[in-house]
C-alpha cells in the first residue's frame, strides 16, 4: 500500500515536471521565479576564461592560437556536461577556417573532433589523415583516429593507429587503446589481462583516464561473460567520484542484462538530461511497471521528434533501442539498419540482431553475423542474441 | 509520507528536467491581410550567450532578469530577421514577451505583427540568429496557412528561404502523401487480401444448397457496402492514431490485422456473416486503420502538416483500394456463374488466403520467422 502511494506520488511529480512542455506560453507572475539554470555558472573558472577569450576574439577573430584554445575549452565543457551546444560554439570559433580544406593543423584536429561528435566519420578521418601528415607525433590525432576507426569497425586500421598512440602517449592510454581493439578481434582474455596490469602500474593517472580504463576493463569482463569481475571494475570506476555519462550508461546496460532494473533506477535517478541515460532509465522503469515510465517515454518521444525536426541523424542507435522498447519493430529495424551502415560497435550489432529477431526477418542480420565471424568477435551477450536468431526455423 | 515526497519532488523540478540538445529557435509565421503574425521562441540559454541575461551571475536566470532585458532581447532578435513580401520589406511592430518551455529548457516567446504593403504572396525570409557564435544553430520555420503548414530549416549554410504563399506547398505535400497512400495499399498484401476475402462472395448469394449468382444491382450494393464500411472504419482509427489521440502497440495491431484476414477468408468457407460482411469490414477496418497510421508515424512524415498528410494519405489509400475493386469486381461478376469461380476462386482461394494469413498471424504474434 505504502509502496503504491510512493509510486503514485512519484508519477505525479514526473507528470507535473513534464507539464510545462505542453502548456501555452505565459507571463510569469514572480520576478524571482527561476526559469533556467546555466550549465556552467558564470563565475566558474572555465566559463570566465571562455568569456575572456571570446572578448579577445571579437576584436581579432582570425587569431588562430586563441581560437584553438577557446574551441578546446568549449569541447571540454561539452564533454564534461554532455551538452552539444558547446560543440556548436567550438565550430563557431573556427568559422574563419571551417570551410578551408587545407586548414591549419590545430583546426584540422578540432574539426575532426567536432565531426566525430556529429557522426560525420568519413570527413573526420580525412581531417585526421591531413593532420597526421603535417605532424606524425600528434597524440590527440592518433587517438581520435583510432577511436573513429574502431567505431566504424575498421579494426586493422584502428590497431595501427593505437600502435602509434603507444609511441607518443602515456603507456596507460596506449594500452587502453590497443587492448580495446584486440579484445574485439579474438584476443579477449589476453587483452583483459594486459589492461588490468596497465591499470595497476599507473595508479597516479588522472581520474578521467582511470575511469576510461576501468570502464573499458569492465566491458571486456562483460564480453568474456565474467559478471562478477565486471561489477568490481564498474564499482571501482564509480568510486572515483566523477560523473561520467559513458560509464553510467555502460553500467546501466550491464545491470539491465543482469536483470537488475531496480539498481538501474537507483543509479540513474534524476538522470533525465541525457537522452541515452533517460532511455535506460525508462527501460528499467518499464520492466518494473513503474508509473514514471509513461512520462519518461513521452519525454523521449518529444526529444527524438525535436532532433528529427532539425535534421539530426546522430541518435539512430538510441532511437532504434527506443523503438524496440515501444514494440515498434518495423521502425526499429529500419533505424538499426541505417545505424549499422554508420557505426559498428557492439551495441550497433546487437540492435540490428534484436530488431531483425523482433521483426521476424533474420536475413537482415546476415551482415552483422558475417562481421562478427570475420573478426572472431568474442562477446557473450552478442553470442546469446545471435544464437536466439539462428535457432529460428527458416 | 507521500505528501512530503510530492513537495520535495516539486522543489526538485521547479526548473523542468532539461534535455541536452543543440540550439534551435522556433519561428512560426502566419500570413494575414496586411502582413504577418510571427511567433519566435528563442532559448534563454542562447540569449544569455549572445547578450547576457544573468545579471547577478549566479548561474540562474530569473523572470526579473529576463524582464529587465526585454528591450535588448527584442532589438537583438529583430536585427537578425528580415522579412520581405513581394520584394518590399515588412516592418515589425512592438514585440510582446512571454515564456514557454521546450524539451531543452525555457524559451523567450516573442510575438510580433509584421506590417507589409499588401497581403503577401511571396515571402523572402533572411535569418541570422546566433550563427555568429554557434555554427550548429538551426532556425525551424513553420509557415502556417489555411491549406496546411510547411516546415523549413534555416542554417548557417542556408540562411534564406523563399516561400510561395497560397496554393503552393500545402497542396504539393498532399499530393506526395496521396501517392504514398496508393503505394501503401498496393504493397500492403494483408490489406488487399482482407478486402478481396470480403469481396469474393459479393457477386454470389448462398442458401442451403450452395452459392448462386446474383444480378448486377445486388452485386454492386454488396460491394459498395463492404468498401464504404471498411473505408469509414479505417479512416476513423487512422485519424485518431495520427493525431495521437489513441496509441496501440504495433505488434498486436499487426497480429490482429493478420487474424482479420484469416476470419474474413474462413467466413467464405463457413459463412457466419452472410449479409453482414460489411460489419466484418467495419469492425476489422478499425484495426487496419491503426496499421496505416504506422506509416504516418515514420520519421520522414513528421515534417510538414499533419492535416494535409492525413487527407492526402487517406485519399491515396481510398484511390488505391478503389482501383483494386474496379479491377476485381467486373471480372468476378463476369465469371460468377462458372464452376471455376464458385469452387476454385471462392472456396479454394479463401482457404489459400486463410492459410497464408495464419502464417502471418503466428509470425507476428510469436515473433517467429517460419
Amino acid at each position: 500500500m505504502r509502496r503504491c502511494a510512493i509510486h503514485a506520488a512519484a508519477a505525479l511529480v514526473v507528470l507535473l515536471c513534464a507539464a510545462p512542455g505542453r502548456a501555452e506560453p505565459y507571463v510569469p507572475g514572480d520576478d524571482a521565479a527561476v526559469l533556467e539554470r546555466l550549465p556552467l555558472a558564470p563565475l566558474d573558472a572555465s566559463a570566465r576564461r571562455q568569456r575572456e577569450l571570446r572578448a579577445e576574439l571579437a576584436a581579432r577573430p582570425d587569431d588562430l592560437d586563441r581560437a584553438a584554445q577557446l574551441a578546446w575549452l568549449y569541447i571540454r565543457s561539452g564533454r564534461a556536461t554532455a551538452d552539444p551546444r558547446f560543440y556548436g560554439y567550438a565550430q563557431g570559433v573556427l568559422a574563419p577556417w571551417w570551410h578551408e580544406r587545407a586548414a591549419p593543423l590545430p583546426v584540422l584536429v578540432l574539426r575532426a573532433t567536432i565531426r566525430q561528435h556529429d557522426h560525420d566519420f568519413a570527413a573526420a578521418l580525412d581531417d585526421l589523415a591531413a593532420a597526421l601528415r603535417a605532424d606524425p607525433t600528434n597524440a590527440q590525432a592518433w587517438l581520435t583516429q583510432a577511436v573513429v576507426q574502431q567505431v566504424r569497425g575498421d579494426y586493422a586500421a584502428a590497431r595501427a593507429s593505437c600502435l602509434q598512440v603507444l609511441q607518443v602517449a602515456s603507456p596507460l592510454v596506449g594500452v587502453i587503446c590497443i587492448s580495446g581493439v584486440d579484445s574485439l578481434t579474438g584476443n579477449g582474455a589476453a587483452s583483459y589481462a594486459a589492461l588490468a596490469r596497465a591499470l595497476q602500474r599507473a595508479p597516479e593517472a588522472d581520474p578521467a583516464t582511470r575511469i576510461w580504463g576501468l570502464t573499458a576493463l569492465a566491458e571486456m569482463a562483460v564480453r568474456l561473460g565474467d559478471a562478477v569481475q565486471a561489477e568490481v571494475h564498474f564499482q571501482a570506476a564509480l568510486a572515483l567520484g566523477q560523473s561520467d555519462d559513458y560509464l553510467r550508461g555502460a553500467y546501466a546496460d550491464f545491470l539491465l542484462d543482469q536483470d537488475r532494473p531496480d539498481a538501474v533506477r537507483a543509479l540513474l535517478a534524476g538522470a533525465t538530461q541525457s537522452d541515452g541515460l533517460l532511455l535506460r532509465l525508462a527501460i528499467a522503469e518499464a520492466r518494473l511497471h513503474a508509473p514514471e515510465a509513461a512520462a519518461h517515454v513521452q519525454m523521449l518521444r518529444e526529444r527524438f521528434a525535436a532532433a528529427r525536426q532539425r535534421g539530426d541523424r546522430v541518435h539512430r542507435r538510441e532511437e532504434a533501442r527506443f523503438a524496440l522498447l515501444l514494440g515498434d519493430t518495423r521502425a526499429a529495424l529500419g533505424l538499426a539498419r541505417d545505424n549499422w551502415a554508420v557505426q559498428r560497435e557492439a551495441w550497433d550489432a546487437r540492435l540490428l540482431l534484436e530488431a531483425a529477431q523482433a521483426a521476424g526477418d533474420p536475413a537482415v542480420a546476415a551482415p552483422v553475423l558475417a562481421f562478427l565471424r570475420e573478426h572472431h568477435t568474442e562477446d557473450a551477450t552478442l553470442r546469446r542474441v545471435a544464437a536466439g536468431l539462428d535457432e529460428r526455423p527458416r | 509520507m507521500s505528501r512530503a515526497l510530492i513537495v520535495v519532488g516539486l522543489l526538485l523540478c521547479a526548473v523542468p528536467a532539461r534535455a541536452h540538445k543543440p540550439s534551435d529557435s522556433y519561428l512560426s509565421v502566419r500570413p494575414g491581410h496586411a502582413g504577418l503574425d510571427v511567433r519566435w521562441d528563442i532559448a534563454l540559454r542562447d540569449l544569455e550567450q549572445a547578450i547576457g541575461l544573468d545579471a547577478d551571475q549566479d548561474g540562474a536566470i530569473t523572470w526579473g532578469e529576463v524582464r529587465e532585458r526585454q528591450d535588448a532581447i527584442a532589438a537583438y532578435a529583430q536585427s537578425r530577421l528580415q522579412v520581405d513580401a513581394d520584394g518590399a520589406a515588412c516592418t515589425p511592430g512592438g514585440a510582446t514577451l512571454r515564456i514557454d518551455h521546450h524539451t531543452d529548457g525555457a524559451y523567450a516567446v516573442l510575438d510580433y505583427a509584421f506590417a507589409c504593403a499588401a497581403a503577401p504572396r511571396q515571402l523572402a525570409l533572411r535569418y541570422g540568429l546566433f550563427f555568429d557564435f554557434d555554427a550548429q544553430h538551426r532556425g525551424l520555420l513553420r509557415v502556417v496557412e489555411a491549406g496546411g503548414t510547411r516546415v523549413l530549416l534555416f542554417s548557417a549554410d542556408q540562411p534564406t528561404q523563399r516561400i510561395e504563399l497560397g496554393a503552393g506547398g500545402g497542396w504539393q505535400s498532399v499530393r506526395e502523401f496521396w501517392r504514398s497512400g496508393v503505394w501503401h495499399i498496393w504493397s500492403g498484401t494483408d490489406h488487399l487480401l482482407f478486402l478481396l476475402a470480403l469481396l469474393l462472395p459479393a457477386v454470389l448469394r448462398r442458401d442451403a444448397r450452395g452459392w448462386h449468382p446474383v444480378g448486377l444491382r445486388p452485386a454492386l450494393a454488396a460491394t459498395v457496402k463492404v468498401v464504404t464500411a471498411f473505408t469509414l472504419a479505417h479512416s476513423i482509427t487512422l485519424s485518431l492514431a495520427a493525431v495521437g489521440a489513441v496509441h496501440a502497440p504495433a505488434r498486436w495491431i499487426e497480429t490482429g490485422i493478420a487474424a482479420s484476414v484469416v476470419l474474413a477468408a474462413l467466413n467464405n468457407a463457413y459463412p457466419i456473416f452472410r449479409d453482414g460482411r460489411w460489419l466484418v469490414g467495419f469492425g476489422f477496418g478499425l484495426l487496419h486503420g491503426f496499421g496505416f497510421a504506422s506509416v504516418l508515424a515514420a520519421p520522414e512524415v513528421q515534417v510538414g502538416s499533419l492535416l494535409s498528410a492525413l487527407l492526402g494519405f487517406n485519399a491515396g489509400v481510398e484511390t488505391g483500394q478503389l482501383a483494386v475493386v474496379a479491377a476485381f469486381v467486373p471480372l468476378a461478376f463476369l465469371a460468377r456463374r462458372s464452376w471455376f469461380y464458385q469452387r476454385l476462386t471462392l472456396v479454394a482461394g479463401s482457404w489459400l488466403i486463410a492459410a497464408v494469413a495464419t502464417v502471418w498471424m503466428l509470425q507476428r504474434a510469436f515473433d517467429l520467422s517460419l
